[in-house]
């Protein structure tokens, strides 16, 4: 492109005179050095952006920028770190002080406080305020009474949280859960200043957090414009001028514009572009991995697949499906064959552990044929696998998945795809129970924890465990490892409890995601954290 | 011309219900959208209600419809799953897509028309054949592959433009878009006017003013155009509602933030109440179009009267 400055001249010289067009094309008029303005692509965030309501990655990219909380994640490790906690203690796994430090604010001067952390975290969990991620605030003592199941609230706040003075409170959980620090870097944690509570619609329009980014301007749906907070107290200060955020509807478009050089980063390289990628971007392309597993899920309300035969055919199936083949040739190796229920950005220490599934999930036509016919055949004659067509090119990968069970049982109909037309369809039919046969199931962690991995999709009723698998083996092994004082020995606890789904295989680990990302020659530093978010504070403009 | 006129609106009232009440049903039958609301993960039980009754989605659809229908009309479209108001993205989203559309309708008047006249009375030679398969090829190719490969040229190869347009989306940053979504509208407008200019230019009335001794533009532009262009204006004035409506897939390519933006989101999410709301409007725009169409036959052709 750099070759081609007259040509393009030449060209709005032929366009001008058509009409006035916009001409400049590449370069951004961002400044450069430590005050340059980095320009990266966006969705429109789904939910309004409160903490506790904010779920996908898209609303996650601004919180991150704009909040900071008790724990913050390294960036590269995925490890929990104090962060505006002083120290987080407790001596039975149960109840918890914590203390702040004094030095922080908000970036319209009020000091962070503890009375900002507990008020934040009564409103997240309260029913009333409709937050999507009030189940964070489940283990706290008291979630039963202001986020009862059903019927109304009979509490305004959480019994479990008490003020003790200006930066200290404490914390008593409902059940042991030696861990639990470790979850509060998830931004449904972070504190929030006053003005949240008294004039919510002006704080919606414009979120004033404690992070190190302020927000300058904020047009709903289409962008907003981020500046590096010059007051900001933490160490991890913006190495920028700012963040453009700017709402993509189609990804493509956005790298598009990256190529073109009007846009700095793109944080989602459409799966159509993955094959030029190397070429049009080079070095410029990162490809690591982050918290989220694929996963084929099981209906164990059908008598069919609750049966010790059922185990064999669920294990033949993992074995008659070659994802080495897949995740080379469909995602170009954006996706690694899963050999556990974790993922590698825990961590050995953390609990994840390559090839704890063992010969379970390999690819092994003859052991495979030979198990799912032992079971007695897939249940029903055919196996269909739901998946919901209208986002995540899933149509791609189920057929190739179908098409490798097909192969290993020489029949062309051992296994089909059920595409249903819309996400929120898709996920009502599996939360619901609706479904006969196996469908697509994803899983974002929530915090780097083995235990997230685990309790929320696997432990009998847990509010993911849309199969309705139970297995009391597993559940005392949860059970045991939350209460393990050690972190070391409940992290082996919990790889037990992963030792149970070997055996079991109640859903059927596919691979691990991993997230990609591009951008222009402008920039440098530029990376991606274990929840596949740019490090946007560390990004250095040249 | 008053009582035809009030004729129509009235005729408007059940056409806009019919609509109105099938797009109702039909984003209803879509499921229930809160499940989607929480990710790869159940939404909490309790929450879930809360939304649902929040939305109104726990009552049956014929009480849901009428709801809706009665806060229509006092200017209340509902509030979309991220909290904002339709009409607030609807003051957003539907300047910068009649800025596009106007964008569209110049380029098909203009281009479209003029090259009708030329190719018209100039029909069999060169310029109508080169004209005639020019028209052809661009009806042949769909919009996403001509939208798609001038932001490549234009946008990434040359430089002219930018691939994507800014979230103001200024005039001139719409007018390859435009182009891209006029190219097949405007191909249809010059073999419409050039077979109606072709037809009318052997008319009694277009001789007897040559014979009159008009200058050849007078006869071209006052006598022969004005009658040719009943079928061109019928044409175009239901483009406007279909330019409006059918952005979607331009707008995508460029990423503009009108109409077709607010709809695919909407219709990804399952949220009745913002898909609901601009296909309303839009329904309105169609009929308030073909309204003003069938007005302007009387302005074009003395002819037709209205009683």
């Amino acid at each position: 492109m750099r070759g081609a400055t007259q040509a393009r001249w030449a060209a709005c010289a032929v366009a001008a005179a058509l009409a006035a067009t916009a001409c400049g094309g590449g370069g951004d008029n961002g400044g450069s050095g430590a005050d340059g303005i980095v320009s990266s692509s966006w969705g429109d965030p789904q939910n309004p952006l409160e903490p506790a309501n904010t779920n996908e990655v898209q609303g996650g990219k601004v919180l991150d920028m704009l909040f900071r909380g008790l724990v913050r994640y390294d960036p590269e490790t995925g490890e929990a770190e104090n962060e505006i906690a002083e120290k987080i203690e407790s001596e039975d796994s149960q109840n918890f002080t914590v203390t702040i430090k004094d030095n922080w604010t908000f970036s319209n001067g009020e000091k962070v406080t503890a009375q900002s952390f507990v008020d934040a975290w009564n409103y997240g969990a309260a029913l009333k305020n409709n937050q999507k991620n009030a189940y964070f605030f489940q283990y706290i003592d008291g979630y039963d009474k202001v986020h009862p199941e059903s019927g109304k609230a009979t509490a305004d706040t959480l019994s479990g949280l008490k003020v003790v003075n200006g930066t200290t409170f404490t914390v008593r959980l409902s059940q042991k859960f030696s861990l639990w620090p470790d979850t509060l870097g998830y931004s449904a944690f972070v504190p929030l200043p006053k003005v949240f509570h008294t004039d919510h619609e002006a704080w919606l329009s414009k979120p004033v957090g404690n992070g190190p980014y302020t927000i300058d301007q904020y047009a709903k749906g289409s962008s907003m414009n981020l500046r590096r907070w010059d007051g900001y107290p933490g160490a991890d200060k913006a190495q920028n001028g700012g963040i453009d955020l700017k709402v993509y509807t189609d990804n493509n478009t956005a790298y598009t514009d990256l190529t073109a050089g009007n846009l700095d980063l793109v944080d989602d390289v459409p799966a159509s572009q993955l094959k030029n990628v190397e070429a049009d971007l080079g070095d410029r392309y990162i490809n690591t991995p982050a918290g989220i597993i694929q996963t084929l899920a099981f209906p164990f309300y059908e008598k069919a697949w609750n049966t010790p035969d059922a185990v064999k055919v669920r294990r033949g199936l993992s074995m008659a499906i070659n994802r080495e083949q897949i995740t080379g040739q469909i995602f170009r190796k954006t996706r690694t064959p899963a050999s556990d229920w974790t993922s590698p950005v825990l961590g050995e220490e953390g609990g994840f552990k390559k090839g704890l599934c063992g010969p379970a999930c390999e690819y092994d036509k003859a052991e495979a044929k030979k198990l799912i016919e032992e079971g007695g055949g897939i249940p029903g004659g055919r196996l269909t696998i739901s998946y919901n067509a209208d986002t995540g090119s899933h149509k791609e990968w189920v057929d190739a998945v179908c098409n490798s069970i097909n192969n290993v049982m020489g029949d062309n109909k051992a296994c089909v795809g059920g595409p249903v037309g819309t996400f929120a369809d898709f996920r009502s039919q599996v939360s619901t129970q609706k479904l006969t046969g196996a469908w697509r199931a994803g899983w974002q962690m929530d915090y780097p924890l083995i235990q997230n991995f685990l309790q929320p999709l696997y432990y009998t009723n847990a509010p993911s465990n849309d199969g309705k698998w139970s297995n009391q083996k597993f559940d005392d092994l949860i059970d045991k490892a939350n209460a393990e004082s050690d972190k070391a020995k409940a992290v082996t606890t919990f790889q037990d409890a992963e030792k149970v789904l070997v055996e079991q295989m109640p859903v059927i680990p596919l691979w691990y995601q991993n997230g990609s990302a591009g951008y222009s020659d402008r920039v440098e530093d530029v990376s991606l954290n274990p929840f596949s978010v740019p490090v946007y504070d560390r990004i250095k403009v040249k | 011309m008053g009582r035809y006129v009030i004729r129509r609106l009235l005729q408007m009232i059940p056409v806009f219900l019919g609509t109105t009440l099938l797009i109702f049903l039909m984003v209803n039958v879509m499921g229930d959208p809160v499940a989607g609301l929480c990710g790869d993960r159940r939404c909490d039980p309790a929450t879930a209600a809360r939304l649902r009754t929040e939305f109104g989605l726990d009552k049956p659809v014929w009480q849901q419809y009428l709801t809706y229908m009665g806060n229509i009309f006092t200017g209340d479209f509902g509030t979309a799953f991220n909290g904002q108001k339709v009409t607030e993205l609807m003051a957003t989203a539907f300047p910068i897509t009649i800025r596009l559309t106007i964008v569209a309708i110049v380029f098909e008047i203009v281009i479209g028309i003029s090259l009708g006249v030329v190719t018209g009375l100039r029909r069999g030679r060169p310029v109508d054949t080169v004209v005639l398969i020019l028209t052809l090829v661009v009806i042949a190719v769909p919009t996403f592959v001509t939208g798609l490969l001038l932001q490549l040229l234009l946008g990434v190869e040359w430089g002219v433009i930018k691939p994507s347009v800014s979230s103001e989306a200024p005039v001139d940053e719409l007018i390859v878009p435009g182009l891209v979504l006029a190219s097949v509208s405007l191909a249809y407008v010059t073999r419409l006017t050039r077979t109606s200019i072709a037809e009318n230019a052997r008319a009694d009335y277009v001789r007897t003013a040559v014979a009159k001794g008009l200058p050849r533009r007078r006869v071209v532009v006052r006598h022969l155009l004005r009658n040719s262009l009943i079928p061109v204006v019928t044409f175009i004035g239901t483009d406007v509602g279909a330019l409006m409506g059918g952005a979607i897939v331009t707008e995508r390519i460029f990423n503009i933030h009108g109409v077709g933006y607010q709809l695919y989101q909407g219709i990804l999410r399952q949220n009745s109440q913002t898909v609901v709301g601009f296909v309303t409007v839009l329904v309105l725009v169609f009929l308030a179009a073909n309204l003003i169409v069938d007005l302007l036959y009387a302005v074009l052709d003395p002819r037709i009267r209205y009683a």
